[in-house]
């Protein structure tokens, strides 16, 4: 089943288009690593694949859906770069975050013992159940991101997609995060993932989106590292893991 | 301003000249009152205390404890989506409709409660807020700063149209005052009151995601600007219900102050909202206590005494964030053997 369809999508935030006549799809199960330069659009391409963006051309669906009018707004998991940069004094224990994920099942009803037993499986899925009481803005990176996951899972989430996850986490964390998700991956969740480490991608992902404004490479990890897409997106004549972004 | 309902809620102390449709509700919110009255007396009498013989005090009680619950109830999404200062625009506009309320009684010689008028045009008020930051693209606090000096611009010009009637009253509503909280105007309290738990109550959830983490609020299908709205009118209605005793200049501290006193002691977001409504209920019923013995104005001494918690809060929650990081080292410590 088709869980991403992207078609001949074109959209700028002025004149000039950041992303332009992009077409792919992501099948259920598939684990997708989204590379590409700063400024290549690879952040406006997820919130358009999110729905929070109309594109100017082409269409954009979600398990068969257009994006803009998905009702199903559960099946789909959002982790960003770490919000909680403007929410820095908040009291919020990871619990209460994990449990956001419950809130568009409740709508305006009650939260059910359903719902904080599926919590906590998230929270044990990820490894941080026993964080659970403790404030979110005591974690440390790596934890929050776990945290974050763990939201997408307790809400059911088919599909989770990842803008930059690793930012601000340290490396044994991130061999730890690349783990999880590769964990999840096997159990049937499909990964749309942004990421500047572009080694990380080729190591972990089965297939790899590289972009500046348009798509210049759709393949497996194998192929791309025999093809010239990384120098022509990147404009430079670069060597795999020099790339600085 | 043409949208001011002609509701004929005398500013008077009977509740006998509410005819008609509103009848019914004001009859109930009177025998709550009545009662609440009586309640007051009877404890008065038991513990011989003097202040509880009074009628003016059991309605400023009264008043002071449920603007003690809505207050950091609003206050805490604020204080944490950083719009502490939504408060003070709005106040400053509810001013503006006490202006534009007394006006219109001195000109078309009517009866309209003062409050009514500036409930309508603080949530006017907080409407154009949201939409100008929605249309204009500018900061919040820029759509606030307008917002707040339009209101008090307006509040002084119509004041100033007519001088005689109106500088005469305006004292009280710029600095608030126990003794003149009337019966109707407890009954508009107790009403907004109802309706200010009532929403939160209902879209709780909905509130902490969007104050949470707004994207991820709208990834889950969550219409943002629609709650943002909400809560900016949930905002009008408790400012101007905390008008009536704390005065236009210092409302805004209760939604922000008992919410900054909570969030040094609470881990998770009910514990900060149990919190900030004991230390608002603390500062009101001593504050009242205290501007009763000393016969001290009952806002600033208000929001003296939430201060002064405030500053216990910051004291304790650094001891307690000690002892946490304290136990993380012993944690760890025990933990390290074991590895």
């Amino acid at each position: 089943m088709t869980h991403i369809s992207v078609e001949d999508v074109s959209f700028g935030y002025t004149a000039s288009p950041v992303v332009r006549n992009m077409t792919f799809t992501v099948e259920a199960g598939e684990y997708v690593g989204v590379i590409g330069p700063n400024g290549s659009g690879k952040s406006t391409l997820l919130q358009l694949v999110l729905g929070l963006y109309e594109p100017d051309e082409g269409t954009i669906s979600l398990f068969g859906q257009p994006s803009r009018a998905f009702v199903d707004r559960d099946r789909v998991g959002y982790v960003a770069q770490d919000v909680t940069e403007n929410t820095k004094e908040m009291p919020i224990t990871v619990a209460e975050v994990v449990l956001m994920g419950r809130f568009p099942h409740a709508g305006f009803g009650r939260i059910s013992s359903d719902d904080r037993k599926r919590t906590r499986e998230a929270l044990r899925t990820v490894g941080i159940d026993h964080l659970a009481d403790r404030k979110i803005t005591k974690l440390s990176g790596g934890q929050r991101q776990r945290a974050y996951i763990a939201r997408a899972l307790a809400g059911e989430a088919d599909v989770l997609v990842l803008d930059e996850p690793t930012v601000g986490v340290d490396a044994e964390s991130v061999e730890a995060f690349f783990d999880l998700l590769e964990r999840l991956n096997d159990n049937g969740m499909t990964i749309l993932l942004v990421e500047h480490d572009i080694e990380a991608v080729l190591e972990h992902t089965d297939r790899v989106l590289c972009l500046n404004r348009e798509l210049y490479f759709d393949g497996p990890p194998e192929t791309f590292v025999e093809s010239d897409a990384l120098a022509r997106a990147y404009g430079i004549d670069t060597r795999r893991g020099e790339v600085t972004t | 301003m043409s949208v001011t309902p002609t509701i004929p809620l005398a500013t008077g102390d009977t509740a006998s000249v509410v005819p008609g449709v509103t009848g019914v509700p004001t009859d109930a919110l009177g025998w709550i009152i009545d009662r609440w009255s009586d309640l007051l007396s009877a404890v008065g009498d038991a513990a011989g205390i003097e202040m509880l013989q009074y009628g003016f005090m059991h309605r400023a009680f009264l008043v002071g404890i449920l603007i003690a619950v809505m207050a950091p109830l609003i206050g805490t999404f604020l204080v944490h989506r950083q719009l502490a200062l939504i408060g003070d625009a709005l106040a400053h506009t509810a001013f503006a409709g006490v202006a534009v309320g007394l006006f219109i009684n001195a000109v078309l010689d009517v009866g309209i409660s003062p409050y009514l008028s500036a409930v309508v045009v603080a949530m006017i008020a907080a409407l154009a807020i949201e939409l100008i930051s929605e249309v204009t693209d500018a900061y919040n606090d820029v759509s606030m700063a307008i917002v707040l000096s339009t209101g008090f611009a307006l509040g002084a010009v119509l004041i100033s149209l007519n001088a005689g009637g109106l500088a005469v009253g305006i004292n009280q509503y710029l600095f608030g005052n126990l003794a003149t909280v009337s019966r109707s105007n407890a009954m508009i309290l107790i009403g907004l009151f109802l309706i200010v738990t009532l929403v939160v109550g209902t879209t709780y959830k909905q509130l902490l995601y969007v104050t949470f983490d707004e994207t991820a609020a709208r990834v889950a299908g969550l219409n943002v600007p629609w709650y943002n709205r909400v809560m900016t009118m949930l905002t009008a209605m408790v400012v101007v219900g905390a008008m009536q005793i704390m005065g236009v200049i210092l409302v805004a501290a209760m939604l922000v102050v008992p919410v900054a006193g909570a969030a040094q002691l609470a881990r998770s977001f009910r514990e900060a909202l149990l919190a900030s409504i004991i230390l608002a209920e603390l500062a009101v019923l001593v504050g009242i206590t205290l501007s009763f013995q000393y016969e001290a104005t009952a806002g600033g001494t208000i929001v003296l005494v939430a201060v002064g918690l405030y500053v216990g809060a910051v004291l304790l929650g650094k001891v307690q964030s000690t002892r946490d990081i304290e136990d993380d080292i012993h944690a760890t410590a025990e933990e390290r053997p074991a590895d």
